[in-house]
């Protein structure tokens, strides 16, 4: 998308819309995308029904260039900031039908009776209309997935998916296929790879398009709200109501979406790497975290949501970090012209404290693979399968001498203030034997001095303690590989 | 009661037919307009609520200088305001729309602000100053044990001596258990636009299942008479019983600021306020004694339902009775005691939820079929197929004969047969032996849910029908649609009455100005009586038209047919249309406004004797599911649901209903739990910690067939109510986790509560090891 960088700054927001490029110089910087249709373009084709992205009544989609290609993610229209659709194309409900001719998708909804009320329908068919363009045929798991984010409440999803079965075969064959070249285009003339910074020093929305304007821009002001997918921050907005006058979006800035390699080998994810676009690089280095991601959120948020951000956030029930904690996860951080590495479990200082100077952003956070003699497992438990947040998250990576422990790297989330390593347990577990359980009990009574969880809505104290012992003993029990099954998502009907 | 066995389908043109939902195009485009999507009138103003922030105490000061003074601010509306009566309650008078004095629940509304933009409103709502003097509220139903307050008067009915047939039984159990809540998440929250006309009058555009009780509220908190307040809904962005009562609080409060401000005035509320505003499924705990014999034949149950209302009474009265009315689902218990209390905590108030009652009813006695099996060893199948209502032992605990009962035995039959129950349990039971950490469960639970209202007067309805010149059909009805399919129905038994293309009937938005004294849309029985009062309507003008031909014709009136958009008799033949411009020049009137009430019913709740129900509604559901004893993570493998529609008036819709009133269930027994802290909160207040369940809850084999023998009992075009049945379908859900809850150990009655959540499984494992 960086073609050549000019230096003055853009004035004005630019997006596509109904064909038409849209420019703005004058939003609110803690506007929506949704509340921008409903109240501003009277498009009220798409519904709010929750305001905080975990419903998906309010799903548009928007076409973006990624390596020279279009691609379609549906997203949250609630919880996306308005300035965060610089550059792409936004598509909505009520551009799908081609006059009286309804899309594929839609016609197909109607066929299996895949609306009741139709409330939730909008963002339903968004969603299918994403899975449409998504360039491979679904499978009924791949539409769960991808409709994991939209609530209905009448009925029962059979239908739905039905109705995505029978037309997104992965080769979409609507008038946005037939347009993509042209569409593609406007995008191309859009992205000019100038800093954006609407309005003035006291109230802007600023999406700096280079590290060193970030840098220069965070120094400039330290208390700018810096926002990645805004998954979160958007319900400071929806939910707290906070007056977020001073905006740096992280979302054109070129390279922190790069995925490589640290120099020992490890994956590097930028911060600004969506949790969709890191799933598969992250699934590479163990299934377990292949699945964590399948899980985290829903589409629409996997496609706004950052690695960076959920680090950065500093959640004591942020998915990734126990995940990547137990692999040996570091966390690089700049501030100005200076970088710094910090093993990842260091970053999280307490309940909502992180160790990130003001002007400090989060650069990149790194994964170290697999060794040889290592196993690892990943474990999440949450009331309901997909798009929860966890009640109690545990990764554990082990490395085996023969048949017994030589190290342990234990963490966990939901157990405590941070995601925090069990340093109790991992040294408890030295010199355990596979072939013995009898070695394992130590390690478990020692999650009782590691943690001393809370009850809170998602479970009790007492519940997370004992899940996250039996989750250790799961961990060991496969790793011993004693062949019993132990995933219940694994299993089918009898015959 | 006219039933016949003999009764058999006349060959239809639209009726029995699959089409789509009348607005199923609407909705796909994004076009289908829902309150908040109406086109605002000039100046419109939007209203935010101040909420209480303690859950019980009295109101001592109130400072609103800050939220007056506040950016966009029109008006601060509090109880003062009100020129009626503050009073929303829909049965006794035992709850303001505006805080006066006490606090009855946490966030409760104390006052509203009135302001230029929505946001506006909302920030300025936080905004208040008010000071309570709080007492420790009372929260769960223990709590409302110890203090022993009620909404309404403890209540008992049933038959025999239970008390003595338990004693006398060769075998008894006895047990405890909690039963969730369910908050109704309708993806529309609660909204209403309220636009102030001439003089007196106001319009409202409400989400409301219930149009004229939203009238006479507005009407009570306005002051005026109920003809100068008009109440309109075209749809419903999903109800499920909490736009019943429920939606005329935000009618009422948007009323109450359009007349204040004389300006339109618009309640939207947030989510987070929908949660914590909002009445829910009642949470029960069920205290139950059986006594049985060797084969698990029960001679006598003894339960009491305690049942959480809330902080008022709002619809709890008709709910818990509808709980006792289940309490025996489609068994004969000969001894039976069904006991109630209606129990008054500092929470929001509960109120209506699709089965009223009846699903937590029905629970109870389910679990003691499994409880009973697991104590003799027997297939909780058989227990249950041993204790079915059958000749000689045909009467409900309170009375009521059913006389199809056959057809609720035949079901369970067929869907032993269809699930391959039998050989799926043997092979559950040779994977259990041999699986230390994952267990599966199988369950197959019936259902019988009787139909109406069991107010009984509510058991009416009234309809309007024009048939314009040009041979257009205007269809109106007192029932509102909320997802259902109802106005689809309804259009096409006016269709087929005609003979005409549902495509000739416009179904219009219900409105109290036009149809008026209607009952809320609820209790299953939208087309049971909306489609009867339609049908009563299109069959009067048709009667003037058929009249009007047969005289131009000289034929007897009773030859002329109307079909394929033409009336007809012998050789004579003339399109509706034009039959519909002849008559309106020869000054026949083609247009009828009808009523119909449901015969036969009739219910003495003093005495507890009399036929509630005109019919009972039949199912039954085989679930499969599998469980993680370290963590009790549980996910549904199969379900097989064969309902009863009777003679489906549209099979497409029904099985709509039939799934996703599963699944639905299903949420409310797994992973929906409602979390109160100590100080009366409501904790799980937003998607992101109450949830419902998503696509992939849906079990990977999930077949559904519709049992469509003509309902015996005179229904229209012999079909059954199906809105809200359905959702009991789940029960076999549960069933199925306490069966792999019990292959954990080979004996032992576990603690299973509801919602079985990772948790809730985990501690029933733990409650037969013996290691809690």
């Amino acid at each position: 998308m960086v073609t050549e960088r000019r230096t003055e700054t853009r004035g004005r927001l630019q997006f596509r819309f109904r064909g038409r490029e849209v420019a703005l110089t004058r939003f609110s910087p803690r506007a929506t995308v949704l509340d921008w249709l409903r109240e501003d373009a009277l498009a009220k084709g798409t519904k709010e029904g929750c305001g905080e992205g975990d419903c998906g009544a309010c799903t548009v989609v928007l076409a973006r260039l990624r390596g020279g290609r279009l691609r379609y993610d549906a997203v949250n229209a609630c919880i996306l900031l308005l300035g965060q659709i610089d550059g792409a194309e936004l598509i909505t409900i009520e551009d799908l039908a081609d006059g009286d001719a309804l899309h594929p998708v839609q016609r197909a909804m109607v066929d299996q009776h895949g609306s009741q009320c139709g409330f939730c329908t909008p963002g339903v068919v968004m969603s299918l209309f994403a899975a449409y363009h998504s360039g491979v045929p679904a499978t009924p798991a791949s539409l769960n997935d991808q409709l994991a984010g939209n609530l209905c409440r009448c009925t029962g999803y059979r239908p739905i998916v039905a109705a995505g079965l029978s037309t997104c075969d992965g080769a979409p064959a609507d008038r946005y296929a037939r347009t993509g070249e042209e569409r593609a285009a406007a995008l191309e003339a859009l992205a000019d790879g100038r800093d954006l910074f609407v309005g003035d020093e006291a109230r802007f929305f600023a999406a700096p398009a280079s590290l060193e304007a970030l840098a220069a821009l965070t120094a400039r002001f330290p208390d700018a709200i810096l926002v990645a997918g805004a998954t979160d921050v958007g319900l400071w907005i929806t939910k707290q109501l906070r007056d977020l006058g001073r905006i740096l979006w992280l979302g054109r800035v070129a390279g922190l979406d790069a995925v490589g390699e640290a120099a020992d080998g490890a994956l590097a994810l930028g911060a600004g790497v969506t949790l969709l676009d890191a799933a598969p690089h992250l699934a590479a280095l163990h299934p377990d975290l292949g699945e964590l991601m399948r899980r985290f959120g829903s589409a629409q948020v996997r496609a706004s949501g950052t690695v960076g951000g959920n680090i950065a956030n500093g959640s004591p029930i942020g998915d990734l970090a126990p995940a990547l904690i137990a692999l040996e996860g570091r966390v690089v951080l700049r501030k100005g012209t200076e970088t710094r590495r910090l093993p990842l479990e260091e970053f999280f200082i307490g309940y909502g404290k992180q160790d990130r100077a003001p002007g400090e952003f989060v650069l990149a956070v790194e994964a170290p693979r697999l060794r040889e003699g290592q196993s690892y497992r990943a474990f999440k438990i949450s009331k309901r399968l997909d798009e929860d947040i966890s009640a109690v998250m545990l990764a554990a990576r082990l490395d085996l001498k023969g048949r017994r422990v030589a190290a342990a790297r234990i963490a966990c989330g939901g157990m405590a203030a941070t995601p925090k390593r069990a340093a109790n347990a991992e040294r408890a577990l030295i010199g355990a034997s596979l072939d013995a359980p009898e070695t394992w009990r130590a390690a478990l009574d020692a999650l009782a001095s590691d943690f001393a969880p809370l009850t809170d809505m998602r479970a009790t104290a007492a519940y997370r303690m004992t899940a996250a012992r039996n989750i250790l003993w799961k961990t060991l029990v496969e790793i011993a590989g004693a062949g019993a099954p132990t995933r219940v998502g694994a299993l089918h009907a009898a015959e | 009661m006219p039933q016949s066995d003999a009764f058999e389908a006349a060959p239809t043109a639209v009726v029995h037919k699959a089409l789509p939902h009348d607005s199923a195009r609407l909705h796909v485009r994004g076009s289908a307009t829902y309150v908040d999507d109406i086109r605002e009138p000039e100046g419109t103003l939007h209203v935010a609520v101040g909420m209480a922030t303690a859950a019980a105490g009295v109101l001592t000061s109130l400072d609103l200088s800050a939220v007056k003074a506040a950016p966009g601010v029109v008006a601060v509306l509090t109880a003062a305001d009100v020129p009626g009566k503050n009073d929303i309650a829909p049965v006794f008078a035992d709850e303001p729309l505006l805080v006066e004095g006490e606090v009855m629940f946490h966030g409760q509304a104390v006052f509203a602000v009135v302001a230029r933009t929505r946001d506006a409103a909302r920030r300025a709502a936080r905004l208040g100053q008010m000071a309570i003097e709080a007492r420790q509220p009372s929260v769960a139903i223990a709590d409302a044990l110890v203090t022993g307050a009620r909404v309404q008067d403890d209540y008992a009915f049933g038959r025999g001596d239970a008390k003595a047939a338990i004693a006398a039984a060769p075998h008894r159990l006895e047990g405890a258990f909690a039963i969730g809540g369910q908050e109704h998440f309708y993806l529309e929250g609660q909204v209403s636009l309220a636009v102030p006309g001439e003089g007196d009058e106001m319009t409202v555009y409400a989400s409301s299942q219930d149009p004229t009780e939203t009238q006479h509220i507005v009407a009570r908190v306005l002051g005026v008479p109920d003809a100068f307040v008009t109440v309109e809904t075209r749809r419903m962005g999903g109800g499920f019983g909490g736009k019943e009562s429920q939606a005329c609080t935000w009618a009422a409060l948007a009323a109450l600021a359009a007349r204040v401000t004389g300006r339109p005035c618009k309640v939207r509320l947030d989510r987070d306020d929908d949660f914590a505003l909002t009445g829910k499924r009642h949470d029960f705990r069920a205290d139950w004694r059986v006594g049985y014999d060797d084969k698990g034949v029960i001679a006598g149950y003894d339960v009491m339902l305690n049942a959480r209302c809330g902080c008022s009474a709002d619809l709890s009265p008709g709910v818990v009775d509808r709980a006792m009315f289940h309490a025996g689902n489609g068994y004969w218990l000969p001894d039976v005691a069904i006991g109630t209390r209606r129990l008054k905590t500092d929470t929001v108030s509960n109120t209506a939820f699709r089965g009223f009652g009846g699903p937590q009813g029905m629970i109870a006695i389910e679990r003691v079929m499994d409880a009973v099996a697991r104590e003799r060893g027997l297939d909780p199948l058989d227990v249950r197929k041993a204790n079915l209502l059958r000749a000689g032992c045909d009467r409900t605990p309170y009375g009521q004969a059913v006389e199809d009962f056959d057809t609720q035995r035949a079901m369970i039959e067929e869907l032993e047969e269809t699930s391959a129950y039998r050989a799926r349990r043997a092979r559950i039971k040779a994977f259990n032996a041999t699986s230390p950490w994952l267990k599966r469960g199988l369950a197959l639970t019936p259902l019988m849910f009787g139909i109406s209202f069991t107010l009984i007067p509510l058991n009416q309805a009234g309809a309007l029908v024009h048939v314009y010149s040009d041979g257009s059909i205007h269809l109106n009805h007192g029932g509102t649609e909320m997802g259902q399919g109802l106005f689809t129905k309804v259009a096409q038994i006016v269709a087929e009455e005609f003979g005409v293309p549902i495509s000739f009937v416009r179904v219009t938005a219900t409105s109290t100005a036009k149809v008026p004294n209607a009952s809320p849309t609820a209790a299953s029985s939208g087309t049971d009586l909306n489609g009867m009062a339609a049908q009563i309507a299109a069959a009067e003008i048709k009667g003037r038209m058929a009249a009007f031909a047969a005289a131009q014709w000289g034929v007897p009136v009773e030859t002329v047919e109307f079909r394929d958009a033409h009336a007809a008799s012998g050789n004579h033949r003339m399109a509706f249309s034009a039959l519909a411009k002849a008559c309106r020049l020869a000054r026949v009137q083609l247009s009828c406004a009808s009523h119909y009430k449901t015969p036969e019913i009739h219910w003495d709740r003093a005495k507890a004797t009399g036929r509630p129900f005109f019919y009972f509604a039949y199912g039954a559901a085989c679930a499969e599911v599998a469980i993680d004893t370290l963590t009790g993570e549980m996910r549904v493998l199969r379900a097989d649901l064969l309902h009863d529609v009777g003679s489906s008036i549209n099979p497409a819709l029904d099985i709509g209903q039939v799934e996703g009133g599963f699944i639905q269930g299903m949420g409310w027994l797994t992973t929906e739990e409602l979390v109160y802290d100590a100080k009366g909160r409501l904790t799980t207040h937003a998607p992101a910690t109450y949830k419902i369940p998503v696509a992939s809850d849906v079990p990977p084999i999930f077949n559904t067939r519709l049992h469509t023998r003509a309902n015996p009992t005179a229904s229209v075009y012999r079909s059954k109510a199906v809105g809200e049945p359905p959702l009991m379908l789940a029960i076999s859900v549960y069933s199925a986790i306490l069966d792999a809850v019990h292959a954990t150990s080979p004996q032992g009655q576990p603690r299973l509560e509801a919602p079985c959540t990772p948790e809730s499984i985990l501690n029933a494992i733990r409650s037969l090891d013996g290691a809690a």
